[in-house]
């Protein structure tokens, strides 16, 4: 069960967290509760796993290389060929999604050449070929995701 | 700019925020630094952009948000950008990207939407086209079926002894 603390923890701390010595203090005198009420709502929240962590999220290719890679792996070879690519510490998103591309993943490195030769290394491996789609442009500002809670 | 101890900050920050009453005094702990200084790093970090967000980062799928659907969609270059902003101030859209056109792959312009079910998602996209003009461009809805694997980037042996976690590439 989501308590009102809970669910003002989860909606409204997704961006600008307190950057102070004490920021679950400072959360704590928003919300009008003590600190050790939000330190153990949010250790509740972590040992449910409703949240993955606090802390930064940094934006695409501003340290290292990325690119988005699509694949059209045949049905009775998804699992197997999405396994091989997860292996790789480079790859960190990886999913099946409804379409003749039917594996999606992110391939991160820290230069353009190690970027290419991780890209082949799974193309070898695989025997499937690699669509790249790097970022161009991001257009998203993020400011974390509203939860409609209501139903909870 | 960013520096080698600023990358070996977000090393130590990526897999989260201690929950205690100083934690950036315990992140400094790790790697050696005044938590003043930590807490500097990572204000100038976010003044510049590098960090896109500081925050609460919730598990959507846990909380409800079972339906994540990838939009990719063919615009004229000349609006991409527009309609990128456009785009990205909805709430339900999560990732509002431009990527290259390829053969057979003619789309430019990607947005994420995550939705309590597929019904919610497509009633969303329906409003989104409706509301950005988008009706006449072609474009697909994939909607994500198993995920194999989710996690931020790890950085070791990237730029020495970098870490971090990063947002779809």
């Amino acid at each position: 069960m989501l308590t009102p603390l809970h669910k003002r923890l989860l909606n409204d701390f997704q961006h600008d967290f307190p950057l102070t010595e004490r920021p679950f203090q400072a959360i704590a005198d928003e919300l009008g509760v003590a600190e050790d009420e939000v330190i153990s709502a949010l250790n509740d929240l972590n040992d449910k796993r409703f949240i993955s962590r606090i802390g930064p999220v940094i934006p695409p290719n501003h340290i290292g290389v990325s690119t988005l890679v699509a694949m059209a792996v045949p049905e009775e070879r998804l699992q197997e060929v999405a396994d091989k690519i997860s292996a790789y510490r480079e790859v960190n998103h990886n999913y099946e999604r409804e379409h003749p591309f039917n594996l999606w993943f992110v391939v991160i490195a820290a230069d353009a050449a190690h970027l290419r030769a991780v890209i082949e290394a799974i193309e070898q491996e695989t025997a499937c070929k690699t669509m790249q789609l790097p970022l161009l442009d991001d257009f998203f500002i993020d400011l974390g995701f509203k939860l409609d809670l209501n139903n909870d | 700019m960013i520096d080698s101890r600023d990358l070996e900050l977000l090393e130590h920050i990526q897999t989260g925020l201690p929950v205690c009453s100083r934690p950036y005094a315990e992140i400094g702990r790790r790697c050696d630094m005044p938590e003043s200084e930590v807490i500097e790093r990572l204000t100038r970090l976010k003044q510049q952009g590098l960090i896109k967000r500081m925050g609460v980062i919730v598990k959507h799928r846990k909380l409800g948000y079972r339906a994540n659907a990838m939009v990719v969609w063919n615009v004229p270059d000349d609006r991409v950008k527009q309609l990128g902003g456009h785009m990205s101030r909805f709430p339900f859209v999560t990732l509002c990207y431009r990527r290259p056109r390829r053969p057979g792959w003619p789309y430019n312009l990607y947005c994420m939407i995550h939705g309590k079910d597929r019904a919610t998602v497509l009633q969303q996209l329906e409003q989104l086209t409706v509301a950005c003009g988008l009706t006449s461009f072609d474009h697909e809805v994939l909607f994500s079926r198993r995920c194999f694997k989710q996690r931020g980037a790890v950085y070791k042996n990237i730029a020495a002894t970098a870490s971090a976690e990063v947002v779809h590439g």
